[in-house]
């Protein structure tokens, strides 16, 4: 962390320290882990974090391994993925590590992201930890997509056809970009191939360089904490932070712990509920794609549904589908603008005012309950009413927080973390 | 090497010039790769037109078909399904088929067929909202989604709504009505699609 004094990494083993002395991979180490002062009040909302990166070396082991019997292509990918099922040793186990992790990503992830907005995580100047994280979420849910066309299923085909043609609204060069990211007039087998290609090469390395950066920019300005304090604002005689601990072996021990709990989890969904009930993994993708039936029902997975439900409930105009797909990914962009529109000069809700905790409130009422209609049949017309009132409320969270967040009463923050010895 | 006498403005422009060129070259180098995700020679050959025998097409039947890997619907429509057409302009977004990127010219009219074959109905079966191909629903019986139904096609994926001709409902997420292919009626038992009636633009 800066501004904050390191002891500098000695071995003494000699072939370390000749190392040490060439290539100082010990001290960035330390200077990471044992080196790097956390504040000493982290809670629960903490885990996600290190959760998130747990889930993608699991995404990456397991993924590699899914390679090794899978068949890209139109012809043999949902054979290959049933053959992994059925006639390799194990394979049931990782295709399933991998689809349960695919969504325990999301789940962590999104946790992690309502610790930011709860605590002001993303505040000033952590506010490029913020901007790495959302565009972390986006490459996330990118690599989710592909991920999902790969085993060739009728969720897979028809997904694939209903997100490329959101591309299609987009006036103009919409028909062609369309038939230039499928390769074909419909998905198809090099819709599959491409799709693979970005899915286990390209993806994965922006999302290793921007979790990277993310790590990078954190260690950089410092962790947040509940009480949104500022622990470098008080340190000790040998300019450590008194409110801070070492990351190592203090946080390694307490998320190897919350790492346990999570894997539990997990190990009950993997071997009593791999699909979770159709949430996970769609019926539908047992199913091989089928370009002339469409489902009766298409829902993306649940971890898309409250943007598809406003992708749904937005009619057209002017003679074109544009609108759903810009308040869809308007969405997105309002959350990579919350570190410039929250005014308030306090980090942590534990030190706002109402106004505050029910925007946060009505922003998880929305994103759940969009969820909720976005992975519905879609044919209740009140449903459309509520799912415009809802997207309306989305937005208005955070259009409206310039003013809500800068005359918001706010209590005043203590000078250091309220759990300190 | 001296350093007196330096042209900082000449040093300036050849560093310009320099990234100008470089990067024209760089931008030069994308066109294989973004050329290289188009559809392929064997992708583009596969839209030839397509011959369909309609000979066992019963009133009020559907059957799909194939085209340029899009399913083809084509209906023989029931003189009660004709009938309630007309009655349905107020409720449609685009009911005189004024949208000419949706049909041939020679389909723009009230049954958006062929003048001689009125009863014949040929759409491309893709929803105008996203690509999700329409469920047909022919019989003119209130539905769950509509308690009004006069028959046509409903779109499960995002609930839009089309009529006996494939005209779009107001109110729903698609945009225009479901398009016609080109299509020759060849006799009473055969049509060609993916080409336009002789002496037709």
């Amino acid at each position: 962390m800066a501004g904050i004094p390191q002891t500098p990494y000695k071995p003494s083993n000699k072939v370390l320290a000749w190392v040490e002395d060439r290539l100082p991979i010990g001290g960035f180490l330390s200077s990471h882990t044992s080196g790097y002062y956390a504040p000493k009040n982290f809670n629960l909302w903490y885990y996600f974090g290190s959760l998130a990166l747990l889930v993608l070396v699991n995404q990456i082991l397991t993924g590699i391994f899914l390679t090794m019997n899978y068949k890209p292509g139109a012809a043999t990918a949902f054979d290959s993925v049933e053959f992994i099922m059925r006639d390799v040793d194990w394979g049931w186990l990782i295709r399933y590590m991998h689809e349960i992790g695919a969504s325990m990503f999301f789940i962590v992830v999104y946790l992690h992201m309502f610790r930011g907005l709860m605590y002001g995580s993303f505040k000033k100047p952590r506010e490029l930890v913020w901007i790495l994280g959302m565009l972390i979420y986006l490459t996330l849910m990118a690599e989710a997509f592909m991920g999902y066309v790969l085993p060739w299923g009728q969720m897979s085909f028809w997904g694939a056809k209903v997100i490329i043609s959101l591309f299609g609204t987009i006036p103009f060069i919409g028909d062609h970009l369309v038939q230039w990211i499928m390769g074909d007039y419909i998905p198809g087998d090099a819709t599959v191939n491409r799709f693979f290609a970005l899915h286990v090469i390209a993806l994965p390395l922006v999302l290793l360089l921007l979790v990277v950066l993310h790590l990078a920019a954190l260690h950089e300005v410092g962790s947040n904490n509940p009480d949104g304090v500022d622990i470098k604002a008080r340190k000790d005689a040998n300019g450590l932070p008194i409110d801070g601990i070492p990351f190592h072996p203090y946080y390694t021990v307490k998320d190897l712990f919350g790492a346990g709990f999570f894997l539990m989890i997990c190990a009950f969904f993997l071997f009593f509920e791999p699909t979770v009930g159709g949430i996970f993994l769609e019926h539908d993708n047992f199913i091989e794609a089928n370009r002339l039936v469409t489902p009766e029902h298409i829902k993306p997975v649940w971890y898309f549904t409250p943007y598809y439900a406003m992708l749904r409930v937005v009619p057209s105009y002017f003679g074109t589908a544009i609108w759903g797909v810009l308040v869809m990914f308007g969405a997105i962009v309002m959350l990579f603008l919350v570190p410039w529109l929250d005014k308030s000069p306090v980090k942590s809700i534990r030190y706002r005012g109402w106004m505050t905790r029910t925007a946060l409130a009505v922003l998880v009422v929305c994103f759940v309950w969009l969820a909720k209609i976005g992975s519905g049949p879609g044919t209740d017309p009140s449903e459309v009413i509520i799912g415009r009132l809802l997207t309306i409320l989305y937005y208005g969270v955070f259009v409206l927080m310039p003013i809500y967040s800068r005359i918001d009463a706010t209590k005043p923050v203590p000078d250091r973390v309220t759990t300190h010895d | 090497m001296a350093n007196e006498g330096v042209n900082h403005g000449r040093r300036r422009f050849l560093t310009a010039t320099t990234a100008v060129v470089g990067g024209v070259g760089a931008i030069t180098a994308a066109v294989p790769f973004l050329k290289y995700w188009e559809p392929s020679a064997k992708a583009k050959l596969a839209g030839a037109p397509v011959t369909q025998d309609i000979s066992k097409l019963e009133m009020g039947q559907m059957l799909i078909t194939e085209w340029r890997g899009s399913p083809i619907f084509i209906v023989r429509r029931t003189k009660e399904q004709l009938a309630v057409l007309p009655s349905l302009d107020a409720q449609l977004r685009d009911p005189k088929s004024e949208n000419t990127a949706q049909q041939p010219a020679f389909a723009q009219n009230e049954f958006r067929s062929h003048k001689e074959h009125p009863e014949l109905l040929v759409l491309v079966g893709v929803c105008t909202h996203l690509g999700c191909s329409p469920k047909y629903v022919g019989e003119l019986t209130p539905e769950p989604f509509d308690p009004n139904w006069k028959g046509g096609f409903f779109c499960p994926c995002h609930k839009s709504r089309y009529d006996m001709s494939g005209r779009v409902f107001q109110g729903v997420p698609a945009p225009a009505n479901l398009p016609v292919p080109p299509y020759r009626v060849v006799s009473d038992t055969q049509i060609v699609i993916g080409v336009n009636p002789e002496g037709a633009a």
